[in-house]
């Protein structure tokens, strides 16, 4: 009985002394709930530098974008590196809810319409959920007139592109994402040709300072799915530089095409023939709805 | 025996002697920066409170993160570039103040907070009028003031200069239900 006396009494000591130790600041701050909440800012835009990334404009935002390849470094010096010719895109994306984006855009690159959608399936939390899955899919339309062959008629012009986007911000600094890619083709040139042709992105990027990241991407095409043309797989390098509402990237790429059926299906350069674009995105954001 | 029962008694008595702070957790918290270029607004209703009438102290305590902007865009620059949220999760105010305030009477007691700010890992000396007021069975405490970005290590690039105020507005709000 002694003993229970002195081991309570211990207790109600022990009690008080932490209460005395426990000040408001504590108080407050071991009241104040660590939410788990949802990891932004996975990366700074919307495209690493082709491979869209898993960010989207938020609800009522609207991003409007350029982008814009040169021509090749190696046509020389009468072409001024190729900074005489270029290839361009614009891009309208729209954020309908937090989670869901539509776009539509309009590349040079064999006069081409594209419509798209970006919808977040899975994001990254604090603590569990590890990483966001995003789901992206686009729709382009080329319009190039072939005079020589009247025949190709809407579907033919037509291609499909769908992407899992799955992407994790490893820390502050570092994001990395992985996209396996299927695409369709309504039109290919030969019967060895591949309808269907998958794809698989591999991309990051790393922070050198708050506002400064370098970039990468690259975008393995298995091979016997396209034969008639000699394609590459497209690699591409960036740094995104963000100020305000901007997001600037400026590109290398081995890469013209700025769509997924032109970028992973149409790349022919080469980086050590020096078949390099050097090129940029533009993105600015504007808000509609608050 | 008799010691024991002495000591237990002490203990207890000592334990309810101390003065039973007030409590909250949905405090409110907003900063306002207004340039010509840009309105920046972002509000914070979560925030844990707590005042102790008697020892005359307060103390706050709010995640960064919990500010909520008009623009995604903004919130998330603020919490990635300025407040940088993921190595300073929180922010914190602890201090006292000076003046009297009567729990038993309605009306408004203007007092003055000094105490310490910490935001962005930077702590510091901050003294501010406030007002505390008694009114239907609530304690309600307000304070408006303004701070300096400079002030935390919180670096402005010149590109965006025009479009944060140089001075901050900050403004609290803090509603305590009194048991009388």
């Amino acid at each position: 009985m002694q003993k229970f006396y002195i081991f309570i009494s211990f207790l109600l000591f022990g009690s008080c002394i932490k209460a005395q130790d426990s000040s408001l600041a504590q108080l407050v701050n071991d009241s104040s709930i660590n939410e788990n909440s949802i990891v932004k800012g996975t990366f700074k835009a919307t495209q690493i530098v082709n491979m869209p990334t898993i960010e989207s404009p938020a609800k009522g935002g609207l991003q409007f974008m350029i982008m814009h390849r040169f021509g090749r470094l190696n046509e020389g010096a009468y072409e001024l590196w190729g900074l005489d010719n270029a290839t361009i895109r614009f891009a309208l994306d729209y954020g309908i809810s937090d989670r869901l984006s539509i776009g539509i855009g309009r590349s040079s690159h064999d006069k081409t319409y594209d419509g798209s959608f970006k919808w977040k399936a899975l994001q990254q939390k604090e603590q569990g959920m590890p990483f966001s899955a995003s789901l992206y899919g686009l729709i382009a339309y080329s319009t190039l007139k072939y005079s020589d062959k009247p025949y190709l008629n809407g579907t033919f012009r037509t291609s499909y592109l769908t992407q899992a986007l799955l992407a994790r911000k490893f820390s502050r600094n570092l994001s990395l994402q992985l996209a396996p890619s299927w695409m369709h083709f309504n039109l290919v040139p030969t019967e060895e040709d591949n309808n269907n042709v998958f794809a698989i992105g591999f991309g990051g990027r790393m922070k050198v300072s708050k506002r400064v990241s370098i970039n990468a991407e690259y975008n393995y095409v298995p091979d016997g799915q396209i034969v008639t043309n000699d394609i590459t797989n497209s690699l591409s390098f960036g740094m995104d530089i963000e100020t305000g509402g901007h997001v600037f990237q400026l590109v290398f790429s081995n890469s013209q095409g700025m769509v997924g059926p032109a970028y992973l299906a149409k790349t022919t350069g080469k980086w050590g023939d020096g078949d390099i674009y050097f090129g940029f995105n533009i993105t600015r954001a504007f808000t509609l709805k608050r | 025996m008799k010691v024991l029962s002495i000591t237990i008694a002490a203990v207890l008595l000592s334990m309810f002697a101390s003065s039973q702070p007030l409590i909250t957790r949905n405090g409110f918290l907003g900063f306002y920066s207004k340039t010509p270029m840009e309105d920046i607004k972002a509000e914070n209703n979560q925030v844990v409170a707590a005042i102790d009438l008697q020892k005359k102290s307060l103390a706050f305590s709010a995640l960064v993160k919990s500010f909520l902007f008009r623009k995604e865009l903004m919130q998330q620059h603020f919490n990635e570039n300025y407040a940088e949220s993921d190595t300073y999760p929180k922010t914190s105010f602890t201090g006292s103040y000076t003046g009297e305030v009567n729990t038993q009477k309605e009306g408004s007691y203007p007092v003055q907070v000094s105490g310490k700010i910490t935001f962005h890992g930077v702590t510091k000396d901050v003294t501010v009028p406030a007002v505390l007021q008694i009114q239907g069975g609530k304690l309600t405490g307000t304070a408006n003031f303004q701070l300096l970005p400079g002030d935390f290590n919180i670096k402005i690039p010149s590109v965006v200069r025009d479009k944060i105020a140089e001075r901050i507005d900050v403004k609290v709000k803090v509603d305590y239900p009194i048991n009388h």
